[in-house]
């Protein structure tokens, strides 16, 4: 068996909070002992509802939160918990990507897409400023966005077009790992459904794996071989999307697909009928 | 993958933006730039050198000659005046670009390190608001003796929390923001997100800030001068020119201390509804 691109064991976040009423802090544990890996050119969605820990998991997994105890292996090497510094904060850097949830927030309102794509491709990469620019124009091209998309500032763009510039500017560092942070649910449906595509299609011509952050069941159907459901900082259930989906072991997962709102939804795009 | 067609909408252009923005602050923008440039080619626009008096021609009310007349050594108001812009608008410059630059790299600072660095910076900004900038001019003459740099160094200190806090309030907001956090998660390191992304995106806050704090510097400074502890004669200066034109005034002749008060005000004014306005324009864009 190959390594796994990621695998996460026992990851614990304890975060300090301080009491409502009284002094002193209380320990809240955000994320408890989980574990689960992600196969070399998978797709793993963590599904769990707000407060379950599964952003936490990702901005740990990201380098945006420290770890409490646990260990994180990309490519089967160990993440240290030291603040990354120079070659190492760049080697992170082309391992994981993530996209952000607000796209309203996920852009610099004083940069440009070119410069904002730009920029992480001069930092990774050796280019002259005509392969740069070739190579911007080739990222907007593969999320589906203009060429004229590239000197405007983000005001100018919706939503979606946003998130495809983040993706964009995610995918410029060539990263092995994607995590999406519910990247797709702050978007109309139909947005959501292009850029889904748009992330299947990426799966079929680059090596990249993908990380779904997400509370939506529809898109998690759409979108991943394998799931694991998280509930207060645990994970209950973990197993290939379509057994969960289909006959869910754990009494919350069971909660939770019976909490979307289509009665009698079943998965449709691998439905297959029990003998 | 199709590319798919959507509307893009342009930024306004100049155009249309001085169409829709007041013409009060064109108005104040090009009384500001007037003073400055009366400041810069005092030496060729004076009509008279500026500590050249005539002791015969003393407190003249406005002629031909002297067109704001002279004071009480005969010398010429106007020519006084112009030369007085040079120190009284370059201590306040001073002020705010000494504390601007502490300021931001204080409040960025704390911002990006967080934690018990941050804690301090704070402390430090409130022991600091506890000292009144006036106070604190006064100690700095006494210990570095009266002129110019004494005020600016204790204004500096005095500005410097002002400017800092607002600025560590906004830079606070935007650090956790999903720009920065994807800054972070490319590979850039601390310094370039703090001065191309960071920077940035304070920096109109930073300037409405700043420019409010001028009109306050110049006017404190203005008092210490006026109390005989800032700029010291002969030279020219606004603040010194009202006192100097105390006892011309109760012998009937306003015109050194009014018209050096006039330019105060007008330059006050002017600058704070400016910094107002971008301060508003920072809100409706935010």
């Amino acid at each position: 068996m190959t390594t796994p691109i990621l695998e996460v064991r026992d990851l614990r976040k304890v975060f300090d909070v301080r009491r409502e009423q009284g002094r002193g802090k209380e320990e809240l544990v955000a994320v408890d002992d989980a574990s689960f890996t992600l196969p070399l050119n998978g797709s793993l969605a963590v599904v769990g509802e707000s407060g379950s820990g599964k952003t936490t998991v990702a901005r740990m997994i990201a380098g945006l939160e420290q770890r409490t105890s646990g260990s994180i292996l990309v490519n089967g090497v160990e993440r240290g918990l030291a603040r990354p510094r120079g070659a190492e904060r760049l080697r992170r850097g082309k391992e994981v990507q993530m996209v952000f949830q607000d796209p309203y927030s996920s852009l610099d309102p004083r940069q440009t897409i070119r410069s904002c794509i730009a920029e992480v491709l001069s930092l990774h990469f050796e280019l002259s400023s005509k392969d740069r620019d070739e190579r911007v124009a080739g990222l907007l091209g593969d999320v589906g966005l203009a060429q004229r998309h590239a000197s405007v500032h983000p005001r100018s763009l919706s939503g979606g077009q946003r998130q495809r510039v983040a993706i964009a500017r995610a995918l410029a560092a060539e990263p092995r790992v994607l995590i999406l942070d519910e990247a797709v649910s702050a978007l109309d449906v139909s947005v959501q459904a292009q850029i889904l595509n748009l992330l299947g299609d990426l799966r079929q011509t680059r090596e990249i794996s993908y990380l779904f952050i997400s509370h939506d069941l529809a898109v998690v159907q759409q979108v991943s071989d394998e799931v694991v459901v998280m509930h207060r900082g645990r994970i209950v259930e973990v197993g290939s999307t379509d057994d969960v989906l289909r006959a869910p072991a754990d009494e919350y997962t069971r909660r939770l697909i019976a909490a979307v709102p289509r009665p009698g939804w079943r998965p449709q795009r691998h439905a297959r009928t029990v003998d | 993958m199709s590319v798919v067609e959507e509307l893009v909408l342009e930024p306004p252009t100049f155009v249309q933006r001085a169409r829709r923005g007041e013409p009060l602050v064109y108005v104040l923008s090009g009384i500001l730039v007037l003073i400055v440039l009366c400041a810069l080619f005092a030496p060729l626009l004076a009509p008279f050198p500026p500590n050249h008096g005539n002791i015969l021609a003393a407190n003249l009310g406005p002629s031909g000659a002297h067109w704001l007349g002279t004071d009480q050594l005969g010398r010429d108001i106007l020519s006084r005046l112009l030369y007085g812009a040079r120190l009284s608008l370059l201590g306040p410059t001073m002020i705010i670009v000494f504390a601007t630059t502490f300021a931001v790299a204080l409040a960025i600072s704390s911002v990006w390190i967080g934690g018990w660095f941050d804690q301090a910076v704070a402390r430090l900004l409130d022991t600091l608001f506890a000292f009144p900038g006036l106070l604190l001019a006064i100690l700095a003459v006494a210990m570095i003796g009266p002129g110019l740099l004494a005020p600016v160094i204790a204004l500096t200190l005095a500005y410097t929390p002002y400017i800092a806090r607002v600025v560590r309030t906004v830079a606070l907001r935007e650090r956790h923001l999903a720009y920065v956090e994807s800054c972070q998660v490319v590979g850039l390191s601390g310094w370039q997100i703090c001065f191309r992304h960071l920077i940035p995106n304070v920096s109109p806050i930073v300037l409405a800030q700043a420019t409010i704090a001028f009109g306050s510097a110049l006017v404190d400074l203005a008092a210490i001068s006026y109390l005989g502890l800032g700029v010291q004669p002969p030279q020219a200066e606004w603040g010194l020119m009202v006192s100097d034109g105390q006892s011309a005034l109760l012998n009937g002749s306003p015109w050194e201390s009014l018209s050096a008060c006039v330019m105060i005000i007008v330059v006050v004014l002017s600058v704070n509804i400016l910094g107002e306005r971008i301060a508003l324009r920072n809100e409706r864009a935010a």
